[in-house]
């Protein structure tokens, strides 16, 4: 059981989906940054991922290529990112944090060495975005005995041939990218998401959770309908952008901004739970 | 890899069925893309079977770009060397003035056969954003181009050659504003319109298939070499030089002599201002490590934290921070050897061919030929040395005048 397993678990039992929610380790600073990220659980969100910066996200979209860069720019490594799990989690031992990113600088950081140490650290999750099954022999198996959660992404491309291929060692939950496309641009179609979702959930009894365009509490609502889990991350990253001052530097709004953001995006998750508890 | 090495019987062997060559190459891309590459690998494999894809091949080498290229003894230079005997591969009279068109020939009668109605592709210098509009406008099919904003300003020729043929060129303001970048949001682009577009990569790089399908449709430069040089002087050449940014007019060249352990083979990297200068340099297999970038592992230019380094060439073409993955497991088994020179013996090379030849070669071979320059004074008259002029200097000459300081 992981602190993943634990929190779907539950969620389950309060009978709701959950809120995950993704901001870059070190954006703006690694001060702010890791504050912000001890304030995710009280303003809302189950599970945290924390994206490790990298110079060339190929598969994200402007929002999250800003706050990628930013970080790097105020001198944020995967050192740091590592640091900033451990700071949280000697103050939070539930909530899971999944590391989120590229291969290269985990590569290049020691393959051995990287699932140690975040494993020491107390992450719980890996998603690796240019890791697809055919290339993740290297990382995953060296991750799960370290008790890390390896967590594939499947994408409206991912037909019934490759589905069980990419469920096949998938643990925590399945990652459900809800558009072809990079993140927070197209918002998702409501309808495709749940045909896609259902195919999924023919194929295995993970919890799966959906995220890629999802910015309001009206969508929050219809994808938590579908899946166990919604993942926000571009619309965050962009309320930490709009706070900052001309020198990038943040400010006094950005923590509180960010943080009623994520207790908006929640709203309907617990009005559900209440809901059924009647 | 050194027992494997000591192993090979043949150099011209990979990639393996998942795309590697030894440690390198690979498929490291999101999920949203693996479909469509396999598709991809799986349609290029149809193709190779089917004589008729070769044949129309070969008219359009033919007929549009004017292909077999000359194999052309460069007198005057060999004299002024006062060494071996220099033959250049005249890749640079192609259509399009460059050997980008003979890949992307190739790559568009594939995406007519996979029935796809959109192209898109990165480039750097120009030469194969306008090579891929080109072939885009032959064949009837809309076209974006995504292009580094750095480098719109510094070819600026080539760009509206790209309009003129039809292409709507995207700047691309993100990292560097490079090729690189270039490249980033070209796979944004492919990652978000799966279903109609077919991304013609230009190099050697990228997830599999691509890095084998490019050098395919490239050998054509090394094939017509062999046959070329056999007519001339009856036997192979002894040494290959070709200059290297991702490494498809080199691959073109090198493979089909891979074999031919006779035949000394140097591939010669952007050393910008120097290799000993911190991100001063595009010389990734010299001054690089392995790492995972675009779809493949491969030498790049990074940080120690894997962050990947701008690098820098006066050359547009060479300044990629990565270079295609079997160049580096060529490099790693020492079948080629890896050199680099500086933007100021590239810019002197430049200038002696114009001079001596009346060739005004681009920035990009001039990096081979300021190599050629070293090597060939200390090699026997009798050495078949050819070197491939990849590309013509026209879209240079701004830059050129510039380093210079010349009025134009």
């Amino acid at each position: 059981m992981t602190r993943i397993d634990e929190t779907f678990d539950r969620l389950k039992a309060e009978g709701r989906s959950g809120l995950v929610t993704f901001i870059t380790a070190g954006d703006p600073d690694y001060e702010t940054s890791l504050s912000l990220l001890k304030g995710l659980p009280g303003a809302g969100a189950d599970i945290v991922e924390l994206g490790m910066p990298f110079s060339d996200p190929m598969a994200d979209g402007p929002a999250i290529q800003a706050s990628s860069l930013r970080a790097l720019k105020a001198g944020q490594t995967m050192r740091k990112t590592l640091a900033m799990v451990r700071e949280f989690r000697a103050e939070n031992q539930t909530t899971p944090v999944v590391l989120m990113g590229y291969y290269n600088p985990i590569y290049v950081y020691g393959v051995d060495s990287f699932v140690a140490d975040a494993s020491e650290a107390g992450a719980d999750g890996l998603i690796i975005v240019d890791m697809p099954p055919e290339e993740d022999e290297e990382l995953r198996p060296a991750a799960a005995e370290k008790g890390l959660n390896f967590i594939r992404l499947a994408t409206p491309t991912t037909d019934g041939k490759r589905l069980p291929a990419v469920l096949a060692n998938t643990s925590g939950f399945v990652y459900y990218v809800s558009i072809a496309g990079i993140t927070g641009t197209a918002a998702p179609d409501i309808s495709s998401v749940g045909a896609h979702v259902a195919r999924i959930k023919a194929h295995t009894d993970l919890p799966i959770a959906v995220g890629f365009g999802v910015k309001t509490p009206e969508q929050v609502r219809d994808l938590a309908a579908l899946a166990e889990g919604v993942v926000v991350g571009s619309a965050l990253v962009s309320s930490i952008a709009s706070t900052l001052d001309e020198n990038g530097q943040a400010t006094a709004e950005t923590e509180p901004k960010l943080l009623r953001l994520v207790e908006y995006l929640t709203e309907p998750l617990h009005q559900r739970a209440e809901a059924s508890a009647v | 890899m050194s027992t494997m090495t000591d192993a090979l019987n043949t150099y011209r062997g990979g990639p393996d069925e998942h795309g590697h060559f030894g440690l390198f190459g690979g498929r490291f891309v999101a999920e949203t893309l693996m479909p469509l590459i396999l598709d991809l690998e799986q349609a290029y494999t149809d193709a190779k079977a089917d004589p008729a894809f070769q044949a129309e091949l070969d008219a359009l080498n033919a007929h549009y770009s004017g292909r077999p290229s000359p194999l052309y003894f460069a007198e005057r230079l060999t004299d002024h060397f006062g060494g071996a005997k220099i033959y250049f591969k005249r890749d640079e009279l192609n259509h399009t003035g460059s050997h980008k068109i003979n890949n992307c020939l190739g790559q568009i009668q594939l995406a007519k056969r996979m029935g796809k109605t959109r192209i898109i592709a990165e480039t750097g210098a120009g030469q194969h954003g306008v090579a891929v509009a080109t072939v885009a406008a032959r064949f009837g099919l809309p076209c974006e181009i995504y292009m580094g904003a750095t480098d719109i300003e510094r070819q600026k020729p080539n760009v509206f050659r790209m309009r003129l043929l039809g292409a709507k060129v995207n700047p691309v303001t993100s990292g560097s504003g490079t090729l690189k970048d270039a490249m980033n949001d070209a796979l944004r682009d492919w990652v978000a319109n799966v279903h109609d577009t077919f991304y013609i990569i230009g190099t050697v790089a990228g997830p599999h298939p691509y890095p084998a399908m490019v050098r395919d449709f490239q050998s054509v430069i090394g094939t017509e070499t062999r046959a070329q040089m056999m007519e001339r002087e009856g036997r192979l050449p002894d040494t290959l030089v070709a200059c290297i940014g991702g490494g498809s007019n080199a691959m073109g060249l090198f493979h089909p002599f891979l074999d031919d352990r006779s035949v000394a083979i140097y591939g010669v990297e952007a050393g910008g201002h120097g290799i000993d200068v911190p991100n001063g340099h595009a010389a990734s297999m010299t001054g690089g490590e392995p790492g995972v970038l675009h779809g493949n592992r491969t030498y790049l230019l990074q940080d120690d934290d894997g962050q990947i380094l701008e690098g820098h060439s006066i050359s547009a073409g060479l300044d990629y921070p990565g270079v295609g993955p079997e160049h580096s497991w060529l490099k790693d088994t020492g079948r080629v050897t890896y050199v680099a020179v500086t933007d100021k013996e590239a810019l002197e090379a430049f200038q002696l061919c114009t001079k001596l030849e009346g060739i005004i070669p681009a920035l990009e071979p001039s990096h081979a030929l300021a190599h050629v320059q070293k090597l060939a004074p200390e090699l026997p008259k009798d050495n078949l040395l050819v070197m491939n002029m990849c590309g013509r200097g026209d879209k240079d000459i701004f830059a050129v005048a510039e380093h210079l300081s010349m009025e134009m």
